[in-house]
């Protein structure tokens, strides 16, 4: 689908409906964040009746002795390492996987396989973290947010390493590149577009985990961003206002850094589709 | 060729790597705060659940505390409550990760951290005399005292519009068929009868659990025959009238139109404000009525749910949550556990709290007294417990608790289900439970 | 260092496995093994040993204090449970809806946006949104949408005309209500991968298909989905393996209600735990692997016998 007059029928329909599909629910979203506690109460979609956002804003982060700030100090460092770690790690897992023809193969598929089916058994990862002595430390709770993050990584890394094709491997090796030349320096930057999707996925997750921060990292000054949304809920007493608010600020790191890296996921897309 | 940028890439990467798991060795909480306690003096940790009223009240709890134990610190620590509160809880205890000293439920739930093997025992502290009899029944394994009450007890029933009440003429029904003759009388008179808020399901369950007062006037061994797989919800009428109860109501027509969504705190806008008569409900929605609607409070009363005898007409009583110290607190923390606890079960406690706070029923401490501007609700419930007309829940008789009750009673009264229907489906939860539980008999 | 001696390829831009035709034993090769070892240790350690302890336990009555060895007792409770049929039943629904919506939709908007309208990458973006937002702020903000008698939904159906259903609320409805949230919110993610496959297909396919006459629709047809497999095949794999053990979501709206009609095996399994019946539902959990396992692996083996390496 090269040079062609862009559909300026279909462009219309496609953002009108993109509009009311995705973005309404993100307005209601804002709306309800800048409204007092009552009028949240209402679940009303309409503009507020006094814009109070900043307000709002300013009390979600003096709630409990601005643990919002601490919550997103840790949540940055526990995604960032964790991320950065598990995607390098995956991708030599899959590199292998793909390209080594082993009878290895299949039982490591099958094991990696289960990483994404099995939920993780909490007590008895609190067992083997307290004997290597890791348990309520961060970095622990980066290594488990690694393991659990594994699967899903080498499985995408996997789907995409096909892509490339064996050529470039074996120039690099008569060129006399070793194993580690020819992943770091070829084979990653080539997968860039899958990273990119990776990093942003992962980080998603991570960013938004709140069970294993809570059983593996407790306490208040362990606090992650997920954790905060329970200040405003109550059996009692829910304020939609601050809940909402306090979304929305969580959300921004994980949108700042799609934002950022949107750029890079259409250029390397298109890089992608001309193979050198 | 991409080998230049990816050599920087590549770069760029590993300074991530290393950069952030030498980040990792800090994270927000030991920049900053200091953990180590200050030299003299004693710290704590107090676990305890994060609702904002509760913390609220923590707070002032151990502000006023420390200023009476000037060597000791109290650092406050939250967990989530409900489901996911028990299993941190059951979780931390079990690994020996427990804090100082924490906050749990009485009753079953804490029969199932089995405390004689977790918990340290304080039968014979200065303070255990000073109980109310229920409230230790619920706070003692094998023959040891192990908690201190966390707050006022509370009643199940009906809470009630006194406004409408007064406007239609109605009087205060001591039975069934009297309690739903006036709900015809309010239908008539334009206003929804009974408010109920099946998007919080736990609500759905007061018609059930609040009714035992009445189950167990008419079967006093009630509660043990459960116990050993002898008596059953469905064979026994006094029980499934719980579970009748809810199908009627929906049944004739008296429910609020969005009973489905509504949740509680709509409950209780409903009655304070009479657009509804009746929200069945447990008295520590009071305090939450002042954060609703604060200038209706005492427009609502309080009665028992009706039986089927109006001289046995009593109060189903819920105990409050106990402080209770893990056998993993030792020496100087454990003295300084202790008298914390001490300071909880004191009469100064249940100022502090009083004046933090509303309350929504009476303390178990015998030498505290309840301020006089408490909500007329909780007088109402006052009167019953002078009379000495109240029965304390299945769940604190009773380690079987079903775990699925609360979705049964939301299809038993939204009309999904049968309460015959569902009373047996409800025994089949417990068979599970007490199976699960290694019960004798099951 | 030795050359491997290898028959070559015909030049073309889509690699297909050819077998070395000799390797010199002696060589090292360029895949080693021991680039799985920190990924192993790591994954062994910290996920597979607990998994195994976990395993045990599950055939235990456990409080988490003590244990009791129990045998197969828990499997068989888990089977007796009344609300496992309705919950096997839902489960499938559940993964079967969000599955087959997430490629479908996932492919029509991925082909939507690799084509020429303006503001692409404004579009691309919009779709990704809801996969940033937390679960439970989704499940929140979604659940206050779909109120009855006060969410905008039902709001903008009366506006014209329509009554609304109980999204959440209504037996028949609740269910099927988070199925379509969760798509809302995971088919961004398909639309990218899909993105990422079609981008991948060099322009020369499609130049010799025009010149061969051939139209968009059988372009499509006939170039991009065979070519998109593996593309395909993770969304698949990857929706149906997360639809069959969903939860998060389906816990945040209705925690399985009203009554027990949202229910699915996760949620099941989570309320035994939420119970204390550690044993019985570590035994559901190992329940649900393998029907996720017997769903899911023999998807896996055949798409990928099929393959293409492309």
């Amino acid at each position: 689908m090269t040079s062609r007059r862009p559909n300026y029928l279909l462009s219309a329909i496609a953002l009108a409906l993109f509009s009311v599909i995705f973005l309404l629910p993100f307005a209601f979203i804002l709306f309800t964040a800048a409204m007092n506690q009552e009028e949240a109460a209402t679940f009303r979609f309409s503009w507020p009746d006094n814009w109070q956002l900043i307000q709002n804003v300013k009390d979600v982060f003096r709630t409990r002795d601005y643990i919002l700030v601490v919550a997103f100090i840790n949540s940055t460092i526990l995604t960032v390492a964790s991320v950065a770690v598990m995607v390098i790690l995956a991708a030599m897992v899959a590199f292998v996987l793909q390209r080594r023809k082993s009878r290895w193969n299949v039982p490591i598929n099958i094991l990696m396989l289960a990483g994404l089916i099995i939920p993780p058994a909490v007590v008895p990862t609190i067992w083997v973290m307290q004997e290597l002595g890791i348990f309520k430390t961060m970095h622990g709770l980066i290594l488990v947010e690694i393991a659990f993050g594994l699967s899903f990584c080498v499985l995408l890394f996997q789907a995409f390493i096909s892509t490339i094709p064996r050529q470039l491997d074996e120039a690099a090796i008569v060129d006399g590149a070793g194993p580690l030349g020819l992943f770091f320096r070829i084979i990653f930057p080539l997968l860039r577009p899958v990273i990119v999707t990776v990093v942003v996925v992962q980080t998603v997750f991570v960013w938004n985990d709140f069970t294993n921060p809570l059983y593996f990292l407790p306490g208040d000054e362990n606090a992650t961003v997920q954790l905060t949304l329970f200040n405003f809920q109550s059996q009692y007493n829910t304020s939609y206002n601050l809940l909402f608010a306090d979304i929305l600020l969580i959300t921004i790191p994980p949108l700042l850094l799609f934002l950022f890296f949107q750029r890079q996921i259409v250029s390397g897309l298109t890089a992608g589709s001309v193979k050198g | 060729m991409r080998l230049g940028t990816s050599r920087s890439g590549v770069l760029a990467a590993a300074v991530l790597t290393a950069g952030s798991i030498a980040l990792s060795a800090c994270s927000a909480g030991s920049l900053g705060s200091s953990e180590q306690s200050t030299p003299g003096k004693t710290q704590i940790t107090f676990l305890t659940n994060n609702d904002p009223n509760n913390v609220k009240t923590a707070n002032a709890m151990i502000k006023a505390f420390q200023t009476d134990n000037a060597d000791i610190t109290v650092k406050l620590d939250t967990r989530p409550g409900g489901g996911e509160g028990d299993n941190l809880v059951k979780t931390r205890l079990s690994t020996g990760d427990m804090a100082d000293v924490f906050e749990y439920n009485s009753g079953s739930l804490f029969q199932a951290i089995s405390p004689e093997k977790n918990l340290t025992p304080v039968s014979d502290a200065a303070w255990a005399g000073d109980l109310d009899d229920t409230f230790k029944k619920v706070v003692t394994a094998g023959d040891n005292l192990y908690g201190a009450p966390w707050g006022p007890a509370t009643g199940g029933g009906v809470l009630y519009n006194t406004k409408v009440y007064t406007k239609l003429g109605l009087k205060v029904p001591t039975t069934w068929d009297e309690f739903m003759a006036n709900n015809a009388k309010i239908k008539a008179a334009g206003v929804t009868p009974v408010a109920q808020t099946f998007g919080d399901t736990w609500t759905s369950q007061i018609f059930v659990l609040a009714d035992y007062h009445n189950v167990d006037e008419a079967d006093p061994s009630f509660a043990e025959n459960y116990t050993a797989n002898k008596a059953k919800y469905a064979t026994t009428p006094a029980a499934k009238a719980g579970f009748q109860h809810l199908e009627d109501v929906h049944k004739a027509g008296y429910l609020n139109k969005e009973f489905a969504a509504a949740k509680f705190e709509d409950g209780l806008r409903a009655v304070a404000t009479g657009t509804a008569a009746h929200y069945p409900m447990i008295t520590f929605a009071v305090p939450a009525m002042y954060g609703v609607t604060p200038k209706n409070v005492n427009d609502v009363g309080f009665f028992a749910l009706p039986g089927t005898d109006a001289a046995k007409a009593g109060v189903t009583i819920w105990e409050p949550s106990g402080i209770y110290i893990p056998k993993t607190t030792t020496d100087a923390k454990l003295e300084a556990a202790k008298k914390f606890q001490a300071f909880v079960a004191s009469p100064k406690a249940c100022e502090v709290q009083a004046k933090v706070a509303p309350i929504g029923g009476p303390f178990p401490i015998k030498s505290c007294t309840l301020p006089a501007n408490v909500a007329t609700a909780v007088k109402d419930l006052t009167g019953y417990v002078e009379k000495g007309a109240i029965t304390l829940a299945l769940e604190f008789l009773s380690p079987i608790k079903g775990p699925a009750l609360e979705q049964i009673t939301v299809e038993v009264g939204s009309g999904i289900r049968s309460a015959d229907a569902g009373a047996k489906l409800y025994d089949k939860d417990v068979e599970k439970q007490a199976q699960q539980l290694g019960l004798e008999g099951w | 260092m030795a050359n491997t001696v290898q028959t070559k390829a015909a030049v073309r831009p889509v690699d297909t496995q050819q077998p070395r035709a000799t390797v010199a034993r002696r060589q090292k090769s360029p895949y080693p093994f021991w680039f799985m070892i920190p990924a192993g240790v790591i994954y062994t350690v910290l996920f597979l040993v607990p998994a195994a302890v976990a395993f045990y336990f599950s055939l235990t009555r456990w409080t988490l204090f003590d244990q009791e060895f129990i045998g197969l007792d828990n499997y068989v409770q888990f089977f007796q449970e009344p609300a496992l049929v309705s919950g096997l039943t839902h489960t499938l629904i559940f993964a079967v809806v969000t599955c087959g919506l997430k490629v479908v939709i996932g492919m029509a908007l991925a082909v939507l946006l690799t084509s020429q309208i303006i503001g692409r990458a404004f579009l691309r973006s919009v779709a990704f949104f809801p996969v940033l937002v937390s679960t439970i702020g989704v499940g929140i903000a979604f659940t206050v949408l779909m109120n009855p008698t006060r969410g905008a939904i039902n709001g903008a159906l009366g506006v014209v005309g329509v009554q609304g259903p109980g999204w959440l609320t209504d037996p028949q409805w609740a269910l099927l209500s988070v199925a379509f949230v969760d798509v809302w919110r995971g088919v961004g993610l398909a639309t990218v991968i899909y993105m990422a496959g079609i981008l991948s297909i060099p322009q020369e396919y499609f130049e010799a298909a025009k010149v061969d006459g051939a139209g968009s629709g059988q372009s499509f047809w006939h170039i991009v989905l065979p070519l998109a497999k593996p593309a395909t095949v993770t969304v698949l794999i990857l929706s149906l393996i997360g639809g069959l053990r969903s939860f998060d979501l389906i816990w945040a709206m209705t925690k399985g209600g009203p009554g027990f009609t949202s229910d699915v095996i996760a949620s099941v399994i989570y309320k035994q735990y939420q119970a204390g019946f550690y044993g019985l539902s570590t035994a559901g959990n190992v329940i649900l692997f393998l029907l996720v396992t017997g769903i899911v692996v023999p998807l896996f083996w055949w798409f990928n016998r099929k393959g293409v390496e492309a």
